[in-house]
């Protein structure tokens, strides 16, 4: 039951609070298909970060005068899907590369769900980000990138594979393909439709 | 005449001004942290624009209508971390206001989740 007071019931007051972003995580190996995805379905943006300096570029670089400095910049994407004019998707590709993995915890907060995007060539190199979600409790699905010349394997055979759970989605997906990445999104949001409907939300009486 | 397009140095040569001179060598905000799809809204419209520094103010004329802090770092071109920096500069100084999205997984709302949905659908 919630007691809350309906803003909307008084009218639409023009602030922020009712622009709702969403956030999406995509995460897999190196190289299998993130940025093309993202690309697939939404505008690309582009989005400097940081990385904290390694013990070996504080040696080479000097921060003499700025010793409060202890990360150098890094490039990443997201994409951004409009959906209303105060709902809109944000989906952040996760770098694959576990040197980046700093970056996931501050992407990982608040995300609505993530996809595994995989590759059946390199299954394994998406076993760190199944283990994080799985973690963390993140809501996620599979989504098989069929690259061409990537044999076709059975979505049970990778379930198997991956050690995933009867209920958990896997889907055959080309990252290239708007109508394909859009299914992608779609299964990730129904599933974490299904997965609110089972367990009671914390916080809410 | 070159055009403002064209720059001597490409970037390669990394950025002529270093990221964190803007925050005076600042490499953590101030206040409250704040989500990368958190939304920044501008209060009002600062009276003396001559005693913020110019990437301030464009942080601030982007928030004049409610904005995400991943789109604002994107459209000012600047790292994260800078940018952060100068939204909390900001939001100390009263001029914006930094939500946390509403919707959140650990309380997902049903009604939100449909509308992302059929959304996703008429694309």
């Amino acid at each position: 039951m919630d007691y809350g007071v309906s803003d909307s019931a008084g009218g639409h007051p023009k602030s922020s609070a009712q622009y709702r972003a969403i956030k999406i995580l995509l995460a897999g190996g190196f190289g299998v298909g993130k940025t093309t995805l993202v690309g697939a379905v939404s505008e690309i943006r582009p989005l400097r970060t940081e990385e904290p300096l390694t013990e070996g570029s504080l040696r080479t670089d000097s921060t003499a005068g700025v010793e409060g400095k202890t990360t150098t910049t890094v490039a990443m994407d997201f994409g951004r899907i409009s959906l209303r004019s105060d709902l809109v998707l944000y989906l952040f590709g996760t770098p694959g590369q576990q040197r980046f993995w700093f970056m996931w915890d501050e992407l990982a907060i608040g995300a609505l769900g993530a996809v595994v995007l995989a590759d059946t060539r390199r299954l394994a190199d998406s076993f760190p980000a199944i283990d994080y979600f799985e973690r963390r409790q993140i809501p996620f699905i599979v989504a098989l990138n069929c690259f061409d010349g990537s044999r076709r394997y059975d979505t049970e055979d990778v379930r198997l594979a991956l050690d995933l759970d009867p209920d958990m989605p896997i889907i055959l997906c080309d990252a290239r393909s708007k109508d394909s990445a859009k299914e992608v999104l779609i299964t990730l949001v129904e599933h974490v439709l299904v997965t609110a409907s089972e367990e009671p939300l914390s916080g809410i009486a | 005449m070159p055009s403002n397009d064209e720059r001597w140095l490409d970037a390669e040569a990394g950025p002529v001004v270093r990221p964190y001179a803007l925050t005076q060598g600042r490499t953590r905000h101030t206040g409250e942290s704040f989500d990368l799809v958190a939304t920044v809204m501008a209060t009002r419209m600062f009276a003396d624009p001559g005693s913020l520094a110019p990437e301030h103010i464009s942080v601030l004329q982007l928030a004049r209508i409610p904005t995400t802090v991943a789109d604002i770092a994107s459209d000012v071109d600047l790292p994260l971390g800078v940018v952060r920096i100068i939204l909390a500069d900001l939001r100390e100084l009263g001029l914006v206001v930094i939500s946390t999205p509403v919707v959140l997984a650990e309380r997902v709302d049903k009604h939100t989740l449909r509308e992302v949905l059929n959304g996703l659908r008429g694309l």
